[in-house]
């Protein structure tokens, strides 16, 4: 069987960036970049995540069908999340109405 | 035995207890299925026949309204999660799947296996609470009534869901795996059959919804046990949070119901009208369709439950797109038909029952998507009536037209063809008397979910009872005949009906590994040549 | 897979298309591990953006040092299972389970953290329920208690997969040292290095959701 064996200086290399957006992460925590906080915290997280997947999941050395299926959960968790958000974050754009008279 | 052509089947082979229950033949896992969803099915029936007769009187006399709640909760978790989810997949999916596609077995059979034990234990666990207590919440679990203030087993039958999920899991999981991976050489994507492609769909669909399921379910029974009050609103939890939680699974969970049965039409319809299915690659693309889109629907089952107003607009723009793919597949049936010579055999007649319910069921559900329609018919009769018309009038017309087609395949066994015939209207005329009269009492306006009603409402319940009582019969002739049909129904051809398709050519029942050799696929699906065209 | 007959199931026609299956089948089942996780990073946004502050307030009480620590540790250990891969590729006895005993270890250190932090909860009353208690002036407890509440169904949940891979990691050992693989059959260290990788990465989301963000000061 053929399969693409990862050398081990990439691996290392991977590491060592996963090490340093750990650390790039903490670091900018305790700065307040108003609503760049959360956003900086996920991107990195994502840039992360991507890494991992790419190159300790081996998913940068394989076929469409994985890359396919290795990006499915994501968009679908991104479609659950989207869609509930669009209900929940533009409930309070239609005020109740007042209680009804007793 | 004295069947002809290979003297060992995968039946006969052995007929020890224990090479059934350890099996990994994904025919016999098939048949564990069969009997796993039959057993439900009588059950979920039982509990609809008592219903329907408290029903039949506008007072409350026969049950206390507890145990009405109880029967109807029931009722919807048995035949929803232990016989709609997995008839069609579990039982003909499992059978005729991997030899649809030239292979020897699934890609994980023991996983397969476990599937169907994970299925048992959850249905045990469900018929242990329907005997001790109950659950009252309805299947859908609310909260925070279901949380907080429902007395009855939920934690229990919450666990036999969370269970039964994975047996939904692990069956698309190796559906999926199959499909891509253990085609028969030259079997290619536009070959498949539209059973496989309709399978396919819908273990997608398992495999993306079926785990928010999962923890839903389970943070109700984490929430009832600890009260860490993950959904309630007394110290800012937000209830609708559940409802959405559980419709994004159990909206998609409809298609997981429909889809397979409407994989089974393709291939009725293609045989009994001799016919290459018309638009092949649109009815297996609209499989795929109803599968995705099927996910951007499920706040319509919101409307009333104080979801944003905005969210409600795109859930009912989006909810009127599910019914272009499933108008494509029924256009495309039709089309098919046209001037064709159809032969009218059981389970043509099932296909056509199938075809007559799930159009009305489908255009009902338009009125429903509709966000100012649906407030008037929200929780009313409008509802039971419109999602019984696709759950049982298509998918279990599917199924049962599925099982009457491969039967002889699956057993080796002919049913008598009148009794299948007749079966088949009495299905569709007790379904009708059933449920036709429900729309008209929830466009008046009764509630569903109650066991007592005003007085005017008598006639039209009493209807819908009769109906039920005819129903119940329908679905009796079956069991009877084809039980019947396994010792003294005459032995079945390799193809009894001149069908296309691999399970055709090889032996009924077929022998242990499916074919002799790994067959080696020339044609399309549905390749019928010109029989059919005689007419034009 | 690897049975008594040889590694190579008798539905499949190659070794390669067993593989190629184990490994979609391993993708498909991730795909609900993120679904199934999804459920509860859905709650978890959702109270978020709808108590942003007091989200903020309940993350000040968790320690960002043990945090970092553990992501470290995690990094660390998906480095040693992809260097288990690795050895398995080369088909190397002595380096996979070497490997795989550095990665248990790892996986054990976490959860020893991760049970330092919980006791520390318990110490200070933020287990939600009836005797949660917060000492935050003018805060209503409620969407605290929901913080508190999302933080221990999540890290939860990451822990019994932990403990889960730690499991399916000693079954791997013992496979091992049996000599079941070699060069051109590894197929179950791939598969749980897959699931270990994945569970690095649900971490990976977590630290930052409940520990970072809004933290400043």
């Amino acid at each position: 069987m053929k399969h693409h064996i990862v050398p081990v200086r990439l691996y290392l290399g991977i590491f060592g960036a996963l090490m340093v957006l750990t650390a790039i992460t903490v670091t900018v925590s305790f700065y307040d970049l108003g609503f760049l906080n959360t956003f900086v915290a996920i991107t990195i997280a994502v840039c992360k995540a991507t890494l991992v997947i790419l190159y300790f999941m081996h998913v940068r050395y394989s076929n469409k069908l994985i890359w396919v299926f290795a990006g499915a959960g994501f968009v679908w968790l991104v479609i659950l999340i989207a869609f509930t958000l669009s209900d929940t974050m533009t409930r309070a754009w239609i005020p109740l109405p007042p209680p009804l008279p007793m | 035995m004295s069947e002809p052509a290979p003297a060992t089947n995968y039946l006969n082979w052995n007929y020890s207890i224990r090479s059934w229950l350890l099996t990994t033949d994904h025919k016999r896992i098939g048949l564990l299925y069969l009997m796993g969803v039959t057993f439900f099915f009588a059950i979920g029936g039982l509990m609809a026949s008592l219903f329907r007769m408290e029903l039949a009187t506008p007072a409350g006399n026969l049950v206390t309204a507890d145990t009405y709640n109880k029967l109807f909760t029931l009722h919807g978790v048995v035949m929803i999660f232990f016989f709609l989810v997995p008839s069609v997949p579990g039982v003909l999916g499992n059978f005729v799947l991997p030899i649809m596609i030239g292979a020897k077995d699934v890609a994980f059979p023991r996983l397969n296996l476990a599937s169907w034990y994970v299925y048992i234990i959850g249905g045990c666990i469900t018929l242990y609470v329907a005997v001790t207590g109950g659950l009252d919440t309805g299947w859908t679990f609310y909260t925070p009534y279901s949380s907080t203030y429902a007395n009855t087993k939920v934690i229990t039958a919450a666990l036999g869901v969370f269970i039964t999920g994975f047996s939904s899991i692990l069956t698309g999981l190796n559906f999926i795996v199959t499909t891509h991976k253990l085609r028969a050489p030259g079997m290619t994507w536009m070959r498949l059959p539209l059973f496989v492609w309709a399978i396919y769909a819908t273990s997608l669909i398992m495999v993306l919804a079926t785990p928010v399921l999962a923890i839903t379910i389970a943070l109700i029974a984490i929430e009832r046990a600890t009260g860490i009050g993950i959904f309630d609103p007394a110290i800012g939890g937000d209830p609708v949070l559940f409802q959405h939680m559980f419709w994004f699974y159990s909206h998609p969970a409809v298609y997981i119901m429909i889809l397979p049965s409407m994989g089974v039409m393709s291939e009725l319809i293609a045989c009994f009208c001799r016919r290459r299915i018309f638009g092949y690659s649109f009815v297996a693309a609209s499989s795929l369709a109803i599968a995705i889109i099927g996910f951007f629907v499920w706040g319509h089952h919101l409307f009333v439950s104080t979801q944003s107003p905005y969210a409600g607009m795109v859930f009912s723009f989006l909810s009127f797109l599910v019914a272009i793919p499933s108008a494509v597949k029924a256009f495309n049936w039709t089309a098919t038909m046209y001037k064709s010579s159809v032969s009218w055999q059981t389970p043509m007649v099932y296909a056509m029952g199938f075809m007559g319910l799930f159009l009305i069921g489908g255009l009902t559900g338009l009125f429903l998507a509709n966000l100012a329609v649906d407030i008037h018919l929200h929780d009313t009769y409008f509802v039971v009536a419109h999602f019984h018309y696709i759950m049982v009038g298509g998918a279990l017309m599917g199924y049962l037209g599925g099982l009457h087609y491969w039967w002889p395949k699956i057993t080796g066994k002919l049913y008598p063809e009148w009794w299948g015939k007749f079966s088949a209207l009495t299905v569709f005329i007790g379904f009708n008397l059933t449920f036709m009269p429900q729309f008209v009492l929830g466009f008046m306006g009764m509630p569903r979910r109650y066991y007592s009603y005003p007085v005017e409402w008598q006639a039209l319940n009493v209807l819908s009872s009769a109906g039920a009582t005819i129903l119940g019969v329908g679905y009796l002739i079956p069991m009877i005949y084809l039980i019947w049909s396994l010792k003294n129904g005459k032995p079945a051809p390799a193809n009894p009906w001149g069908a296309k398709g691999l399970e055709w050519t090889t032996p009924s029942p077929p022998p242990m590994h499916n074919f002799e050799q790994t067959p080696i696929v020339t044609e399309e699906a549905y390749a019928y040549g010109n029989e059919g065209h005689g007419h034009g | 897979m690897a049975d008594s007959h040889g590694p190579l199931a008798h539905h499949f026609d190659s070794l390669e298309q067993q593989y190629e299956s184990a490994r979609l089948g391993m993708w498909t089942f991730l795909i609900t591990e993120v679904m199934m996780f999804g459920g509860l990073f859905l709650g978890y946004v959702v109270y978020r953006t709808k108590y942003p502050d007091l989200f903020v307030a309940g993350s000040h009480h968790l320690d960002i040092t043990l945090g970092a620590f553990n992501t470290v540790v995690l990094i660390v250990s998906s480095l040693t299972m992809a260097m288990a891969v690795h050895a398995a590729q080369e088909g190397r006895r002595a380096r996979i389970i070497g490997y795989l005993w550095l990665t248990l270890l790892l996986g054990g250190t976490f959860l020893g953290v991760k049970v330092v932090e919980y006791s520390h909860k318990f110490h200070d009353h933020l287990i939600p329920g009836a005797h949660f208690q917060w000492h935050g002036a003018g805060d209503p407890v409620g969407p605290i208690q929901l913080f508190f509440g999302y933080y221990f169904l999540m890290t939860g949940l990451h822990a019994v997969h932990m403990i889960i891979g730690a499991g399916l990691l000693l079954w791997l050992i013992r496979l091992a040292s049996k000599n079941r693989f070699s060069a051109e059959f590894f197929t179950p260290v791939e598969m749980v290095g897959l699931y270990w990788h994945f569970v690095d990465i649900v971490w990976i989301f977590l630290f930052p959701l409940l520990y970072l963000i809004g933290r400043h000061g």
